[in-house]
């Protein structure tokens, strides 16, 4: 094959594309980089043509994505090589693999330049074009005279000015000095009159960065793009070879016309007419034709003339025309010109006045809202978000709050966002402002950022009026089954504050309203426990006189949360229990939180923080920026360039109930009760709305299931219970579709973690996320279609265990492509017991139906919490539980063999608490756990195991608990761990050593307390 | 800025000519070609050819196997780059004769020498085809 004449190459390319997998190429790969390291080690013997066979190579290598870490110099050196083909493989290489700071360029500089500025035009092309794409400051300062020099010399040929002009824009770029303004807007102004469409493109975009800086010198240069717009409209002096499709260079029309956009209007009257009179000719001439290619650069134009016209605020006939133009567009069928139809607008409403023509085409727009594909769709919903006002911001948000339960999961952070902070714009009036807010959180609270609860409590605090009715809806939510937990917190806030406005209602005494706040405690994360806390104690401060039975209530709560693990809340517990004691005093201290100082809203800036800067301010933006002032609404400070809001020291009274005595910046945060560190800031706030089409989290909730050392293979439940159920459901099925991994691994793992994967295949992969507390528990299922087409028919039941109270939320009948959709699924533990639940999951995937019954990881390990008893706690509580049905010992055989270390990590996993020391045998292991249910609710277990060092396959396993039943399960439970599981590490069993009866060895002395419970053993 | 990067990969992902014009180091590179690809690949004929992607835009075309990707700042004429893409493979397609993925795969020098003559620091620097390849017509001449 007489391929690129680099043989060495063709076949190394060849090599890598035969490869099978990504490991093979990775062989391949490693072994020419060790081969190209040792050919340039022994550099003496390279020819030029071996060494740009090399560094081809190496570009090559370098674009598969693998590190090429060495030959630079080699790349470098090439740009001294005498001959063409030579050096210009150095040059493109160079620029391809370095970038402006490496510091071998600085070596070749000298080269460069006298390549620049020698005779030989190809070397000028060559040299000219890299320090065009990888010039730096350097460069900059050492050869910008010459570049200057070469793009105005009237003896160099269009093929090098072209490409001095854009290496002067990489070196203006670099350093703004190197062009002096006074004598080179002259300069660019007789440039403009080139007749050479090369060079004509290459100065109109340098040009444009220099009119985007500063216009006030470049206004010589207005007429000029005028009259080189009007030679390509008119088709005058083109060369054939710059026309595209019958069109004279769509690619400077739309750079000329770009350029134009930076002036900020066109004063000369002649100027102006001969302007809008191409564009008029624009607007008026651009039919739709055939070709697609044709169609395509027309309308480029078409779009670019449309900007330019809104930015000149031409007349309001022109600019209705304009409208009606987008108007057609949005409406068309074919999606590229929808699409740019609708940024169009956007662009449109913010630079000119035509937000009540806009408005006409509302309906069309809220259609494109729901456009297959997710670019118009965003697009549609920027657009409804830019024109909204107060006439129509009802419809709008009522719009978006609708389309909220069925967007893309991609899209419901943005939506949210962007809804609330429309209704916080354009509130016709408070309560709707409530209103929609709450449904927001209520419709999506997993992806309502905390901003935006915050800025509902600020903006309930701020306004009396609103305060009786956003209790009331609060409390209204409270009675919805499987609330969010962001709309417990919103709602256990707002009524400790406000609820004592409602009193008189039916269903709001303190009581009540405390009651039903204290449903939730059970099942909710420790920040809103935190939050819950402040409530309770804001409630029993309203209730004067006090209500001596709510009081003990509570107390009581505050009692069981003054030694919990959080110490944030502990203290809460402490004080407000301290606190509430005081009697009237009580009053004043948990007063009403104090008016929140007015600030810009955090949401707004959430949402201005995602502008990104680009190296042109592009014009649209600066237009805008004059513009912006009537979209802040609660700003009381001038818009500063800074992110960070300043602190502002306002008349702030800190409520007493803030013991850490934070800023009143932080008032908001600290006091609501959100715990800082579990709530740390929201991730940069750029990603909001920057990164929504960042990669699907399918993945699922981080941690996936497979590492965990010790998961116990099999044997979970007897042989032929769920194991085998799940397995053999699935080989039914295995003609059509295998799982990836092992679902009963994946089961097993996640009985010991609290999220992961729980089953995967080619289409789906299911996640499970799960938090617990005491018998509750709500565990999270992300359904996660992996494909581009949706999967159907999906349907999800729950085939309950009689200890278990299950209750699944709806699942959708369709998982739309590449998203992912989350189930809860809450859980009530009855009672003990050690059957499982199953999920029984089927989808159809075009004419593959899938259906898998999976076990759920709802075990009884779960409902335990380990909790450490001190010898004087223990000892009574084994003497009292003696003997069958409440104490049950039993000695296992063909225990896997574990030592003791490892057994003890095996008994935390299974949330049981070793304590050390209780047993004086260093080959006995004590543990204490509480076990949660119903029926017992909190109920103390013990559990003993007296190991055999020298036979580590059995042992001796002593169960005790208040409950017949949950000593028998509990005891089975532990064993079927102790049984199946396998060891990481073969055990250091002694294998020469004798057989020994079971019994330990008892020790002596009566008190020590490991004697003490070996003899009541 | 323009033009940020101009991406050449096959329908299996596997890049086929990637041009940077800013800065970017390995892994960003295979974190961004990662994602915008199979942004892209997952796309129907009937959407749009333009994807947002973090705070660019990504402008493509499909032409058989080949998806050309080109990366542009948000304020950038859409259109306009499609049809570049377009009038680079044209450039291509009077080169090699009716191009193809392999014609890139085993030309890729020369590939990269248009693609220099076409785009310069991320603008368009020529679109007259006879220019552009003047100079890997002079190469061949040469060899």
């Amino acid at each position: 094959m007489a391929l690129s004449g680099m043989r060495g190459l063709s076949v190394f390319i060849s090599d890598v594309r035969n490869c099978q997998n990504k490991e093979q190429e990775r062989l391949r790969v490693d072994k020419e980089l060790g081969n190209i390291r040792t050919r340039f080690k022994n550099e003496k013997g390279l020819t030029p043509y071996e060494k740009k066979k090399y560094v081809w190579k190496m570009l090559y290598i370098y674009m598969l994505g693998y590190d090429v870490d060495f030959g630079h110099m080699e790349a470098v050196s090439l740009i001294s090589a005498p001959k063409y083909p030579e050096k210009q493989v150095g040059y493109i290489v160079t620029s391809c693999l370095l970038n402006e700071n490496h510091d071998f360029l600085r070596m070749v500089i000298n080269t460069v330049r006298n390549d620049i500025i020698g005779r030989n035009e190809t070397f000028q092309c060559l040299a000219l074009t890299m320090v065009g794409n990888i010039g730096g400051r350097e460069f900059a300062e050492s050869l910008a005279p010459d570049v200057q020099r070469l793009l105005i010399s009237s003896s160099c040929r269009p093929l090098v000015r072209k490409k001095a002009g854009l290496c002067l824009l990489r070196l203006y770029r670099k350093n703004a000095d190197v062009v002096n303004i006074d004598g080179w807007s002259d300069r660019m102004a007789q440039l403009l009159d080139e007749r050479d469409l090369g060079v004509l493109t290459s100065v109109m975009s340098l040009l444009v960065a220099l009119v985007s800086s500063n216009t006030e010198a470049y206004w010589n240069c207005l007429p000029k793009c005028v009259k080189v717009l009007e030679r390509l409209a008119r088709n005058q002096d083109v060369p054939q070879e710059y026309t595209y499709y019958g069109i004279p260079s769509p690619w400077l029309q739309v750079k000329t016309m770009r350029a134009l956009q930076y002036f900020p209007t066109v004063e000369d009257p002649n100027t102006r007419r001969s302007l809008f009179e191409v564009l008029q000719r624009i607007l008026m001439g651009t039919d739709v034709v055939k070709n697609v290619n044709k169609n395509n650069a027309s309308h480029a134009v078409l779009f670019e003339a449309l900007a330019l016209v809104m930015h000149l605020d031409a007349e309001k006939e022109m600019m209705s025309q304009c409208v009606a133009l987008l108007g057609k567009f949005i409406s068309v069928r074919e999606p590229n010109i929808r699409y740019l139809g609708l940024e169009n607008m956007t662009r449109m409403l913010l630079v000119a006045d035509v937000q009540d023509i806009i408005k006409r085409h509302q309906a069309q727009i809220i259609t494109s809202l729901k456009d297959p594909d997710i670019s118009i769709r965003r697009r549609a919903l920027d657009l409804l978000y830019a024109m909204c006002d107060i006439t129509n911001a009802k419809d709008i948000v009522e719009e978006l709050l609708q389309y909220l339960s069925t967007a893309d999961f991609a899209m419901r952070e943005e939506l949210a966002l962007k809804a609330a902070i429309l209704a916080e714009k354009f509130a016709p009036d408070l309560s709707w402002y409530v209103d929609v807010n709450l449904q927001l959180i209520d419709k999506a609270g997993d992806f309502v950022s905390d901003d935006i609860w915050y800025r509902v409590v600020q903006f309930v605090t701020n306004n009396e009026d609103l305060q009786p009715y956003a209790a009331a809806k609060a409390r209204d939510y409270l009675d919805k089954p499987a609330l969010h937990e962001t709309m417990v917190k919103v709602s256990a806030y707002i009524l400790g504050e406000y609820s004592h406005l409602l009193a008189r209602r039916p269903g709001c005494s303190p009581k009540e309203i405390f009651a039903i706040l204290n449903d939730k405690l059970p099942t909710v994360s420790s920040a809103t426990v935190a939050i819950l806390l402040s409530t309770y104690a804001k409630i029993l401060m309203h209730k004067q006189p006090p209500d001596p039975e709510l009081q003990e209530q509570i107390w009581a709560i505050f009692r069981k949360y003054e030694s919990y693990i959080d110490v944030e809340i502990q203290q809460r517990a402490v004080e407000y229990f301290a606190l509430s004691r005081k009697g009237a005093a009580l009053v004043d201290i948990l007063a009403e939180m104090p008016k929140f100082p007015e600030r810009q809203s955090s949401l707004l800036k959430k949402a201005e923080d995602t502008e990104v800067d680009t190296a042109e301010q592009s014009a649209i933006k600066l237009r805008s920026q004059q513009q912006m002032s009537n979209a802040l609404v609660v700003t009381d400070q001038p818009p500063s360039s800074s992110s960070v809001p300043v602190s502002q020291p306002g008349p702030v009274k800190m409520p007493s109930q803030n013991m850490e005595g934070s800023s009143p910046d932080q008032a908001m945060t600290k006091v609501n009760g959100t715990v800082d560190k579990i709530d740390p800031e929201p991730a940069p706030s750029a990603d909001l709305l920057g990164d929504l089409l960042g990669p699907l989290a399918i993945e699922g909730p981080p941690g996936t299931a497979v590492s965990e050392e010790q998961n116990p293979v099999s044997g979970l439940e007897s042989p032929n219970s769920a194991d085998a159920l799940a397995l053999s459901t699935l080989s039914e099925q295995s003609d059509s579709v295998q799982p990836i991994g092992n679902v009963a691994d994946r089961f097993h793992a996640l009985c010991l973690k609290d999220s992961g994967v729980l089953y995967e295949d080619p289409y789906i992969q299911i996640g499970l996320k799960a938090e617990w507390r005491a018998h509750h528990g709500r565990l999270v299922l992300f359904l996660g279609n992996k494909n581009t087409s949706p999967l159907v028919s999906v349907r999800a039941v729950v085939l309950p265990p009689a200890h278990l109270k299950l209750e699944l939320s709806m699942v959708p009948e369709t998982i739309p492509p590449r998203a992912q959709v989350q189930c809860p699924l809450e859980v009530v533990n009855l009672r003990a017991s050690r059957d499982v639940a199953v999920l029984d999951f089927a989808y159809k995937f075009g004419t593959t139906a899938v259906d898998v019954k999976l076990r759920l990881p709802a075990v009884l390990n779960k409902f335990l919490q380990p909790i450490s008893v001190s010898a004087e706690d223990f000892f009574p509580q084994w003497k009292s539980l003696s003997g069958p049905p409440l104490k049950l010992q039993e000695v296992v055989r063909g225990v896997k063999p574990m030592s003791i270390p490892e057994m003890a990590n095996l008994f935390t996993n299974l949330q049981l608490a070793v304590t050390p020391g209780l047993d004086v045998n260093p080959n006995n292991l004590v543990a204490s756990t509480t076990f949660f249910s119903e029926s017992t609710r909190a109920m103390l277990c013990l559990v003993r195991v007296e190991t055999d060092p020298s036979d580590r396959t059995q042992l001796r396993l002593t169960i005790a608990s208040g409950e017949p039943a949950l000593t028998f399960e509990l005891k089975e439970f532990i064993k079927e761990y102790l049984v199946s599981v396998p060891t990481a590490s073969p055990a250091p069993a002694p294998a020469a050593a004798p057989l020994q009866p079971q019994p330990p060895p008892i020790a002596a002395g009566l008190n020590d307390p490991g004697a003490m419970l070996a003899g009541l053993l | 800025m323009g033009i940020r990067f101009v991406l050449l990969v096959n329908k299996q992902g596997q890049t086929r000519l990637a041009q940077y014009y800013e800065y970017l180091t390995l892994d960003e590179r295979r974190a961004l070609e990662g994602e915008i690809v199979r942004k892209c690949l997952a796309r129907t004929e009937h959407q749009c050819s333009f994807v947002e992607h973090r705070n660019y835009k990504v402008v493509y075309r499909r032409y058989a196997s080949l998806f050309f990707l080109v990366g542009v700042d948000n304020d950038e004429n859409e259109l306009a780059i499609l049809e570049f893409i377009h009038l680079l493979v044209e450039t291509m397609d009077r080169h090699f004769g009716n191009v193809c993925e392999l014609d890139i795969m085993f030309h890729l020098e020369k590939a990269h020498f248009m693609l220099e003559e076409m785009v310069m620091n991320g603008c368009i620097v020529e679109t007259n085809k006879q220019n552009i390849l003047a100079p890997i017509q002079l190469m061949d001449k040469a060899s």
